[in-house]
């Protein structure tokens, strides 16, 4: 892996200047994701927060090549592009090579680009896919999607007299997109930036569709300090509520594992989507919550065990 | 030197865009045009070709591919269909938005509901505003003629906007023609290499594509679109010119049929117009004075063409193979009867006809000349369309 001076030196796909909220994490993903990459770079966009605040004509933030097409097709699009590059190179209309990165909030991923992100991953274009994931649809003003946890509060998903924020668990995307058998798929945190840069480079390093899941704290939607932002993708990481691990190959690898997973609530106090958990009355949910956090980390660690490369004795 | 072969429109179209040899190719399967993609895969199959074919999971992501090809400086084309189109609808318009010269076929079939598969125009004219040219075929020859052409018009620098080559489903796609066929060489110097300006694929000049476009320049982007669109006037003819120097047949926006003396005439688009002309030889030979007046080019509308080629008439009626169901009439009588208005008082008449694949016969077109006659004398139109051929 590059080590951080040779990362410092080299310069971001996205440049200062762009409209992104102050202390939102997403910027600090794409910088980490493209200074990963060794290659020129195309990177497509979902329509949200990432592409509306670096785009603003007649100004651009990307230094590298950059299409926003719509909000469901950030997959297909660069589909389209790598088939391109493809052509091109088989033509020998092209000299340069390129690395493709696909980006999409969890709305643009989980939701309303899950079908053209499964054809694209299985037809096997050589693309790394993305998902900045801040578990809401926070460019048009935080509403719940297919990745808010459950009891959180959103716009759709208020706090009323009868229900109590999101009444359904999220989705496991990223074991969705291992069930594609692809060659890489990887979970990763902002707050451990060494851990997410190399997997970027390892994701690139091989040919073929590569996906992965980046949690994206976000000031506005989850309601923390601005300067909070890494210090909650932290916890995330410690309570065990979002895992860092890759699947390479169809094998397992938890790349942290806490010594003693904190209590799901340190994740919990320091946010306002979650500030009604904290009565009494709503203990039941953060049981829940607390019991399926528990429940996957556990069925990760199988799935580790169970996919572990065969080691010599048990294959005597 | 041509070549004839009976082929069906379908594999007519394949087999211009096996000449043409696009970079990319999207592709999915929808009736009627699905045959259209099997022999365009087989050629690829084959080695004929060495196009990148995307085989993708809907006709939305078909688009999307098609869009981000094009961006990244490939010639690329998807074809499609009815539902097909109405899924890729949002992508259609982003298509044109972000100028991008791609060139589709689309073999013309009815909307849901209810779900039929035969041909009527209702696909295209959902997409009348989208911004793509629109070219039409009459027959699986002008189908495959208007595909050579198509490419040069979208991409020619003072347009640069998508091209839709419209012939219809069944009719057209699956019926078995002898089509003229040209020398590939021919065709591929023709066409020429695509050399677009900027794109993706550029390390030294990286550009951003699909940029959020407020208040402050998205009109004057649009406005730039219907600039590009008025550009295409002259486009369009300079590279039928072209054309007809290179291979013999001669295109226009619109194709007149007996009109020299004509007093009363029929509009319309599509495989009807060739059964029109049956019609019209027979009354021709009765001595009614009536001619056609095939739309070729539908977007650009050829309103001052129309207008002239109509003036002294004494009545003309519009074939509508689609419902605008706005209250009075079908789309194509909504444009025609804007172009003449103020050029000519003339009575405009609007008949709906052939949806979901109902058959036009030549009594219906009978009854349209004999209504023209009648309409001549009273000077007078009905107010609201007539449906052909349905029962009531």
């Amino acid at each position: 892996m590059a080590t951080l001076k040779e990362l410092t030196k080299r310069e971001p796909a996205l440049a200062s200047g762009h409209r992104m909220c102050p202390g939102c994490t997403a910027p600090i993903i794409v910088k980490l994701v493209s200074v990963a990459a060794q290659k020129p770079l195309v990177i497509s966009s979902a329509t949200g927060c990432l592409e509306v605040s670096s785009t603003i004509y007649p100004f651009t933030a990307w230094n590298s090549s950059f299409i926003h097409n719509a909000f469901e097709n950030s997959a297909a699009t660069m589909s389209g592009v790598e088939a391109a590059y493809q052509a091109l190179r088989r033509r020998g209309k092209l000299k340069d090579e390129f690395n493709f990165i696909a980006f999409g909030g969890d709305g643009g991923t989980y939701d309303i680009g899950l079908q053209s992100l499964s054809g694209a991953m299985e037809r096997g274009h050589d693309m790394l896919y993305v998902c900045y994931d801040n578990e809401a649809y926070m460019n048009t003003g935080v509403q719940r999607s297919g990745a808010t946890p459950k009891g959180t509060y959103t716009t759709t998903s208020p706090v009323g007299k009868v229900q109590v924020g999101k009444k359904e668990f999220r989705k496991n995307l990223t074991e969705i997109m291992v069930a594609h058998r692809i060659p890489y798929v990887a979970q990763a945190s902002p707050s451990h930036w060494n851990d997410l840069v190399r997997k970027v480079e390892k994701a690139l390093s091989i040919k073929g569709p590569k996906f992965m899941n980046v949690i994206m704290p976000c000031t506005l939607g989850w309601a923390f300090p601005s300067d909070m932002g890494i210090e909650i993708a932290k916890l995330a990481v410690e309570t065990c509520f979002w895992p860092l691990y890759e699947v390479e190959n169809g094998a397992y690898k938890v790349n942290y594992k806490p010594k003693e997973m904190k209590p799901l609530t340190e994740f919990i106090k320091l946010q306002g989507r979650f500030s009604h958990l904290q009565k009494e009355a709503n203990k039941n949910i953060v049981d829940e919550l607390q019991a399926q956090v528990k429940r996957e980390w556990e069925d990760l660690l199988a799935r580790e065990k169970m996919t572990a490369p065969a080691t010599p004795a048990a294959t005597q | 030197m041509a070549k004839f072969e009976a082929l069906t429109g379908n594999n007519a179209v394949a087999y211009a865009m096996k000449q043409i040899n696009p970079d990319v190719v999207a592709a999915y399967p929808i009736t009627p045009q699905t045959s259209l993609m099997e022999k365009f895969t087989e050629y690829v199959a084959d080695g004929e070709i060495d196009t990148e074919v995307v085989l993708v999971e809907s006709e939305h992501s078909a688009m999307s591919a098609t869009v981000g090809a094009s961006a990244a400086g490939a010639r690329a084309m998807t074809a499609t269909s009815s539902q097909g189109f109405a899924l890729m609808w949002e992508v259609v318009y982003i298509a044109s938005g972000l100028r991008l010269p791609i060139v589709m076929p689309l073999v013309n079939r009815a909307l849901s509901a209810p779900i039929n598969i035969h041909c009527d125009h209702s696909d295209a004219m959902g997409g009348r505003d989208s911004g793509w040219i629109q070219l039409w075929s009459e027959n699986a020859q002008e189908a495959y003629e208007n595909m050579i052409q198509a490419v040069r018009i979208a991409e020619d620098p003072k347009v640069l906007l998508p091209v839709l080559v419209n012939f219809d489903g069944f009719i057209i796609s699956h019926g078995v023609e002898n089509v003229s066929l040209y020398d590939t060489e021919k065709v591929r110097n023709f066409v020429g290499e695509y050399r677009p300006k900027h794109y993706l694929l550029n390390a030294k000049n990286p550009i951003t594509i699909g940029l959020l476009d407020l208040t402050d320049y998205y009109f004057e982007h649009r406005r730039q679109m219907a600039d590009a669109m008025k550009n295409a006037y002259g486009v369009i003819g300079a590279i039928a010119d072209e054309f007809k120097k290179e291979f013999g047949p001669s295109y226009r926006f619109i194709e007149p049929y007996r009109m020299d003396d004509a007093e009363i005439a029929v509009i319309g688009l599509g495989s009807t117009m060739g059964t029109l002309r049956v019609v019209i030889d027979e009354c021709r030979a009765k001595g009614i004075k009536v001619g056609s007046l095939k739309i070729r080019v539908f977007r650009p509308f050829p309103d001052e063409e129309l207008a002239r080629l109509v003036s002294g008439l004494k009545a003309v009626a519009v074939l509508d193979r689609a419902d605008s169901l706005n209250g009075i009439s079908g789309p194509l009588f909504t444009d025609v009867r804007s172009a003449l208005y103020g050029k000519t008082a003339i009575p405009v008449s609007d008949y709906v006809y052939g949806l979901g694949g109902r058959e036009i016969t030549l009594d219906n077109l009978r009854q349209i000349v004999t209504d023209l006659g009648t309409i001549a004398g009273t000077k007078k139109a009905p107010r609201e369309s007539t449906y052909l051929g349905v029962r009531v």
